[in-house]
């Protein structure tokens, strides 16, 4: 079972695979082996476009120590060339989170397959990669990933990055017989989320550099790997418990950020009951109207001269409901997925909250342990507190960068989901006006060839 | 092109008042009363002021005895139908109340919609009863009833019958009556779904107000996105707000099409009385049919046809020759008088015929011409609608952009 090309997701603005030029091929070119670091190829348009869309993930400036230092400095040079080079400025011009630097790492979820085994049946996706970075051995990679795998990545993720943000991915499990896991629904609308999934991460200016996304890229398969995630998943939670350490205080910054989630999260929640309760009356109105659009089709096979402006309402009350329907099939396919998974993200942010708490518990008792030995026998204070200090410190900051960024992108996407609804209620009523401006055309037509008629 | 009361004269139901009173049953009861203007129709000269119109107040009871006396007097005119005593076919329970203002205004226009559908019809509109339910306030009823026409008030039970047993039903009125029903059964159908489609189309516009309020509890908690979500907020509420007035235009619509719903009745009326004239015809004819009968056995003494007369003779011995010839003689003028009376009975028809197509042909012409301007309006009231929804999400989506 296939699915047809998925429509972009909400994201911060990559663009689909397909309509990317490599940086440094031709059209048809095959891929080249390892970018050396000077050679320029020639400049590439459409990589400049999709640099222009986006101009916003990455909003903190890359410490030089930083591997993606090199290329992107490296990229930057090319995007002199670029004639959109002045629609980038702009853009940046209006987004105060946009940053100059551009993107060497595009990742695409796409084609969705069903695979059938004596053992299970699942679907597999096909996640494309192209890259100039030199962390990859091949600038392009093609492989296909199952749920699993994104899961294993994620957990991988939060491992080795513990001070980071993760972003979400959608729900594991599905109630079975309450939802058709291999419908084209669901799977498309899990398969937009994978995709924004890992378009974040590749988006990440820490979290795009790890090895474990490296080897989810490009990695002939995973299997090896899959049976340490059930081992993972038990100990992560282990050490979430194993914690001990009481929070005394959380600073102001990271107390407003918890209080914004908490209110973040309800206000999502009730918007979520909204919208449903929206599909809910449009799809009882649909009902309704065309039961409408039959009737008057019925009073038109009774009528003569009356037969065709009543058979033209029923006409245009029929093509009402089918713009009815295109705007109800993309809230529930489009619109509710991205709220939903936003309910998760929220909870991923909280969760790194906690972790940095723990951390700064964690240094606190320490502290407060070895200052009370130093004032006892004048031991010093020991390395593992000092180093305990610097990891607080940089939880602090990855995480406030981590913020930053994340209400950014909450800014771009809601802006994005939000208009898009609007767009699509929009283009609903004006397909309604079409259909019964022609309707007036119609009758009017009548009216004045009776006239003719009558004065013939 | 007629020579209408509408040419003549200008007739307005203007208000509607509450009234109190004591009833037949000495209770009290609150009843609406309207008022009818009527003035000459005058072209007013440059800067001078119309006439002031006379006035006199009438309550839909009197109404419906107006109509009922047209009905009996001009049985083969469609005539035309008062707007419903009691609301139905609505789509908001607040609507079903008779003391409803809303309601009464519907009224008043149907009221006003009924006199002047009277008053341009070639025939109706000449009726002196008419003319003084207009311009006699007192009096009236008593006039009405003067004319004697409850007695021309045909029985049920014999237009039922009469339905039935029509021998050589008209094909064209058998069509007629057929079209009647299904008219009256598809606008009743149309009516009913309609309502329906408002009470949802309502839902679907008032949940949407809950964006309004939650946008506005989201954006205080934001800072670059808090302008654009509490705006948009706005736009949400206006968007809830605007069904009402939409809807309310919708029921004008519904009013012309019950309007029709209720024409079906009128057209259906004028078939039962063709029937019933019909059936009087043939009645007339096969009463004639076998007094001639009689007569013909009397004549040559044979029995054909079983009759008492007849029986007894065998029985208790024949008549005499006198009495035979007295009773030729009787049946002679029974005949004459029969025959009168075919005549009439065919004329009557005829005449019925005549008279009751030409008004349906015009009532079907009208009724085509009616029913497609109500479908453009309708469709203009549905434009309207939907270019409200695209200035207030196009507004909305401003805000969004601002986010």
């Amino acid at each position: 079972m296939s699915v047809g090309a998925p429509r972009g997701l909400a994201s911060s603005g990559q663009k689909p695979i397909t309509e990317i030029l490599h940086p440094l091929s031709a059209a048809d070119e095959p891929p080249l082996s390892p970018v050396p670091d000077v050679t320029v190829g020639g400049h590439n348009p459409s990589s400049g476009a999709a640099d222009k869309d986006a101009g916003l993930t990455n909003g903190t400036p890359v410490e030089t120590s930083s591997p993606a230092s090199a290329s992107s400095l490296f990229n930057r040079l090319q995007l002199d060339d670029e004639p959109d080079a002045d629609a980038e400025a702009e853009a940046d011009a209006h987004d105060p989170y946009a940053s100059t630097e551009t993107r060497d790492l595009f990742v695409t979820v796409d084609d969705p397959k069903k695979h059938v085994s004596t053992m299970e049946t699942y679907i597999t996706y096909r996640v494309s990669t192209k890259t100039t970075r030199i962390e990859f051995d091949l600038p392009e990679y093609s492989v296909r990933r199952r749920y699993q795998d994104f899961d294993w990545l994620r957990i991988k993720l939060e491992d080795s990055q513990p001070t980071h943000l993760i972003p979400p991915l959608p729900e594991k499990f599905v109630m079975k017989g309450v939802v058709d896991r291999f419908s084209e629904e669901f799977v498309e609308t899990r398969m937009k989320a994978l995709d924004k999934f890992l378009k974040r991460v590749a988006d990440h200016p820490v979290l795009s550099f790890n090895p474990h996304l490296n080897a989810f890229l490009s990695a002939k398969d995973l299997n090896k790997r899959q049976g340490l995630a059930l081992l993972t998943k038990v100990g992560e939670s282990v050490k979430q418990v194993a914690g001990g350490y009481k929070l005394r205080a959380r600073p102001a910054e990271f107390c407003a950020m918890g209080e914004y989630l908490d209110t973040f999260c309800q206000k999502l929640g009730t918007i979520d009951r909204i919208a449903q309760r929206i599909l809910k009356e449009q799809t009882e109105y649909l009902t309704e109207l065309r039961e409408y659009g039959a009737v008057y089709s019925s009073w038109a096979g009774s009528e003569d001269e009356l037969r065709r402006p009543l058979e033209g309402v029923a006409g245009s009350v029929s093509s009402c409901c089918g713009a009815l329907e295109d705007l109800s099939e993309n809230m529930s396919q489009d619109f509710l997925p991205v709220l939903r998974e936003y309910v998760l993200y929220t909870d991923s942010m909280k969760n790194v909250l906690r972790k940095r708490d723990q951390s700064q518990a964690e240094y606190e008792g320490r502290l407060e342990a070895a200052v009370l030995r130093r004032q006892e026998d004048r031991t010093p204070v020991p390395v593992e507190v000092e180093k305990c200090q610097d990891k607080v410190e940089c939880f602090n900051a990855d995480l406030k960068a981590d913020w930053e960024r994340w209400q950014s992108n909450k800014r771009q996407d809601f802006k994005q989901l939000l208009t898009g609804m609007a767009d699509k209620n929009i283009h609903y009523y004006e397909k309604c006006q079409a259909a019964w401006e022609s309707l007036i055309a119609l009758l009017q037509d009548k009216q004045t060839e009776d006239k003719t008629n009558e004065t013939n | 092109q007629l020579d209408s009361l509408l040419k003549k004269m200008e007739i307005n139901v203007a208000e509607a008042e509450k009234r109190t009173g004591k009833n037949t049953m000495n209770m009290q009861e609150t009843y609406t009363v309207y008022l009818i203007e009527t003035r000459p129709a005058e072209a007013v000269p440059e800067g001078g002021t119309p006439a002031t119109p006379d006035c006199l107040w009438r309550r839909y009871s009197e109404f419906e005895l107006l109509r009922t006396y047209l009905l009996v007097t001009y049985p083969y005119i469609v005539v035309p139908p008062l707007p419903e005593k009691r609301a139905e076919f609505v789509w908001h329970k607040l609507s079903a109340d008779n003391l409803d203002p809303d309601f009464v205004e519907r009224r008043r226009v149907g009221l006003e919609n009924f006199l002047l559908r009277v008053a341009s019809h070639p025939v109706l509109s000449n009726d002196k009863i008419f003319f003084l339910f207009l311009t006699e306030e007192k009096g009236w009823r008593e006039a009405v009833l003067e004319t004697g026409f409850q007695d021309k008030v045909d029985s049920r039970l014999k237009s039922l019958s009469a339905m039935f047993r029509v021998k050589n039903p008209d094909k064209r009125f058998t069509d007629l009556k057929h079209y009647s029903d299904e008219l009256s059964t598809v606008i009743a159908q149309l009516l009913r779904v309609r309502a329906r489609v408002a009470d949802r189309l309502y839902g679907v516009y008032k949940v949407h107000g809950n964006y309004g309020r939650i946008f506005s509890e989201w954006s205080a908690i934001e800072r670059e996105m808090g302008d654009g979500l509490q705006s948009a907020g706005h736009h949400m509420d206006t968007y809830a707000a605007s069904i009402d007035d939409i809807l309310e235009e919708e029921e004008h619509y519904a009013d012309q099409l019950k309007e029709y719903l209720f024409y079906a009745d009128a057209l259906r009326s004028v078939c039962k009385k063709h029937d019933l004239t019909q059936y009087e015809s043939e009645m007339a004819a096969q009463d004639l049919a076998s007094k001639k009968q009689q007569k013909e056995e009397l004549a040559t003494g044979t029995v054909r046809v079983f009759s008492l007369k007849g029986m007894t003779s065998k029985l208790f011995g024949q008549e005499s020759q006198e009495q035979r010839e007295s009773r030729l003689a009787a049946l002679e003028q029974s005949i004459q008088e029969g025959e009168e009376l075919l005549k009439d009975k065919n004329t009557e028809c005829q005449e019925f015929v005549r008279t009751a197509w030409e008004d349906i042909e015009r009532f079907k012409e009208q009724k085509d011409r009616d029913v497609r301007e109500a479908l453009i309006s309708y469709a203009i009231m549905q434009i309207s609608m939907c270019k409200k929804g695209i200035q207030v999400w196009s507004n909305a989506k401003e805000c969004f952009n601002k986010m």
